[in-house]
């Protein structure tokens, strides 16, 4: 019997009020796929916009509602939850031999939380004065003023954070009190360091989006003044509240990414993981250093030059933790067999995309460049290649990896293959093209273009049909195999942790009876020297 | 279905003491406020704070410690068997704090009543500075005074528990946990009380 199996009375409420983690991980599944294609939606339709420089297809107002919304949408309800909802639900437990998470009914309300806050960002679309304009930063003075909804918009922005706290919470704690026999903190799987690692991003920094989001609320329903220049406030303090939890939001989204990258080349290597304390400490180090350079998000907003210049050196040293992942992959692959499954294809266009992104990200980190940079195409597109490039395309390597496991069906690897061309084609031509027109001097959020960026604008548009072409293929595909795929093996892959030594899909409460561990994960080449 | 076969004490704590880090994080980003503001307009901070009465501010803060002395209490008797005690105990911290929301009603009601209150005419007349002041006092006595009686309702239910055995010695967890919160609660007001009421 498999936690897929008609369970009670079965039907709808057998899983949305269960709270069996690999159920509540197919609800964040459900979610979260709808959302992004809502968002991706939006992302085409700006797109399509751009085919003309000026008036064409959508007013300029609605123009900045779909910048809004599709940031709002893609952070709040997409990279952020993504690789810790759905994968480090299902799978944590598992890969530390637990029969669920420590508060499974706690996980359960963070899905719920998760709803209601998905539900009240639609509503703000559609109820009241109109989708929020501000961007998904929303900035002071502007969301202050703005007719538009935004305190809906921020409420529900509030309560996702608030599911997002939950899960970390959850997180740690079942990391630290349910690991099986022998599962000592330097033989967990480094999937499960990552998902630690964001779990204290998740419960120090959300917080404090939280609290500017309220007091955004609270300024708009009661006037307190805090933001308010005429009042002795201070707008820039709210950049700095706003990026204290954004930045380190930014780990959220990519520190599980580097840890389902960090699973998925050994087994397709078939070599022991390269430097395994390196690449777990460096995950904790991100989480750390991470949480200090907030305020390279504001180098043009008027702050002391001695700040820039410390907030400066601190992002060249962010760089270093992540800077370390990357080697130690590459090192990993050196004499390994190497299996180009789709999973693989994927994770290794993670590192590839993710270089990119993180090396552009270092480059704004420089104070004179970044002058340049500011608000330009330039960060739009060095940004999708962090979230998009790596975040995203870890996403779709994690579920082509782990999709066997979790349904219990093996997909088609060739329409695999073909969506990745197209995804991988479609990306660079997108997102290469931002770059360049943001080194040109595009700024970023602008409805409309001169001339001379036009043709940039051309190829970026039609790189994102060759995307959203590639990630249909995908989806495509996945529904296909669900629908007639192959009863997947137990370890399709040969996968050494300890997810494959359960069935494809797994039972209910996972392990019959609890495993003990007595060495390291990835014990493909015990006899090496190390 | 996948209730743990035993209760996990130490999870229960860790899960708590988490939350408690997140609670001090969102208190965190408004005290940061604070520090700004106060660096950026001392004088007006000064002028605005002796309009609160420090006399009240130092009468609840009274209140919310005994109060906490109670819920320490609660669990110590509750922790030695004595369940009758402890649900007394429990029931004497929510009067406490439901004590502590009256005087803090009456004393907003007063400011209310002079005109202070968050967008009113007198407070966006005064200086740059004081109007910040009152901003920020509402704010945060606000949600300090939301998280209390939030906390008045968990002990209120805890001391039920309690008396109906539900919560007992050697299963008292829920106990243990709201009476973290509570004085988590207590600390907050802590600084509250110098920050706002002492900054004469």
């Amino acid at each position: 019997m498999s936690y897929l199996d008609r369970q009670g009375k079965g039907g709808l409420t057998s899983w949305i009020f269960s709270t069996d983690h690999k159920r509540v991980s197919l609800l964040y599944l459900a979610l979260m796929t709808a959302f992004f294609w809502v968002a991706v939606g939006i992302g085409v339709a700006m797109r399509l916009k751009h085919l003309s420089g000026s008036d064409f297809l959508v007013s300029a107002r609605t123009y900045n509602a779909l910048f809004t919304v599709h940031g709002v949408i893609m952070v709040f309800m997409f990279v952020i939850p993504g690789l810790p909802a759905v994968f480090g639900n299902f799978f944590l437990p598992i890969l530390i031999g637990a029969k669920d998470v420590a508060f499974p009914r706690l996980n359960l309300l963070s899905w719920w939380l998760f709803l209601a806050g998905a539900c009240l960002a639609l509503l703000s679309l559609f109820t009241g004065p109109g989708a929020p304009d501000t961007g998904w930063t929303f900035y002071v003075p502007f969301s202050l003023r703005t007719g538009t909804n935004v305190s809906l918009a921020v409420f529900a922005a509030f309560v996702l954070g608030f599911s997002s706290i939950l899960t970390g919470i959850n997180f740690i704690t079942t990391v630290h009190r349910l690991r099986c026999e022998g599962m000592t903190w330097h033989r967990m799987p480094l999937f499960v360091w990552a998902i630690y690692s964001t779990g204290w991003i998740q419960v120090l920094a959300t917080p404090v989006i939280g609290i500017t989001l309220l007091l955004v609320i609270l300024e708009r329903a009661f006037g307190i003044g805090v933001f308010d220049p005429a009042r002795g406030g201070d707008p820039v303090l709210y950049q700095h509240l706003f990026w204290i939890y954004s930045h380190p939001a930014v780990y959220i989204m990519i520190v599980p990414a580097m840890g389902a990258i960090t699973e998925i080349i050994p087994t397709f290597a078939r070599r022991c993981i390269f430097g395994y304390r390196a690449i777990a400490y460096s995950s904790l180090a991100i989480a750390g250093l991470g949480s200090l350079v907030w305020a390279h998000h504001m180098f043009t907003s008027g702050m002391a030059d001695l700040a820039n210049i410390i907030f400066s050196l601190l992002t060249f040293l962010v760089a270093v933790p992540s800077a370390i992942k990357v080697f130690n992959w590459t090192a990993t692959l050196y004499k390994g067999s190497v299996d180009m499954q789709p999973s693989m294809l994927f994770a290794l266009t993670f590192v590839f995309l993710f270089t990119i992104g993180g090396l552009t990200g270092v480059m704004q980190g420089a104070l004179g460049l970044n002058v340049h940079l500011h608000d330009t195409y330039w960060i739009v597109g060095h940004f999708h290649y962090v979230m998009f490039g790596g975040t995203g395309f870890a996403f779709f390597a994690a579920l082509l990896y782990w999709f066997p496991k979790m349904f219990g069906r093996q997909y088609d690897p060739k329409p695999a293959y073909a969506a990745w061309v197209l995804m991988f084609l479609g990306f660079n031509m997108l997102y290469g093209s931002f770059m360049v027109l943001g080194a040109m001097g595009m700024p970023r959020r602008y409805f409309a273009h001169l001339p001379q960026f036009h043709s940039l604008h051309l190829a970026a548009t039609a790189g994102s049909w060759a995307l959203v072409a590639g990630l249909a293929v995908l989806f495509g595909n996945f529904l296909a195999a669900l629908r007639r795929g192959a009863p997947a093996e137990s370890d399709p892959w040969g996968g050494k942790t300890l997810e494959w030594t359960l069935p494809s899909p797994p039972p209910p409460e996972n392990f019959d009876k609890l495993p003990v561990v007595t060495g390291a994960p990835y014990s493909y080449n015990p006899k090496a020297p190390a | 279905m996948s209730e743990p076969a035993h209760a996990d004490y130490q999870g229960a704590k860790i899960g708590m003491w988490l939350f408690l880090f997140t609670e001090l994080m969102l208190f965190g980003g408004l005290f940061l406020l604070y520090a700004a503001y106060r660096m950026l307009h001392p004088a007006e901070f000064h002028r605005a704070s002796q309009e609160l009465n420090a006399v009240i501010g130092v009468g609840n803060t009274l209140v919310l410690l005994t109060s906490s002395l109670f819920a320490a209490l609660a669990l110590t008797a509750v922790q030695q068997g004595r369940g009758e005690a402890g649900a007394r105990w429990a029931a004497l911290t929510a009067c406490l704090g439901a004590l502590f929301l009256m005087n803090k009603g009456l004393e907003w009601g007063a400011k209310f009543h002079h005109g202070i209150f968050p967008g009113s005419a007198l407070v966006k007349a005064m200086p740059p500075g004081e109007g910040l002041f009152f901003g920020l006092y509402f704010t945060m006595t606000g949600l300090h005074a939301l998280h209390v009686l939030i906390g008045v309702v968990l002990l209120a239910v805890v001391a039920l528990l309690v008396k109906g055995g539900r919560v007992r010695q050697g299963d008292c967890v829920l106990l243990e946990n709201a009476g973290l919160y509570w004085h988590l609660v207590d600390v907050i007001w802590i600084f509250l009380l110098p920050l706002f009421y002492l900054a004469a």
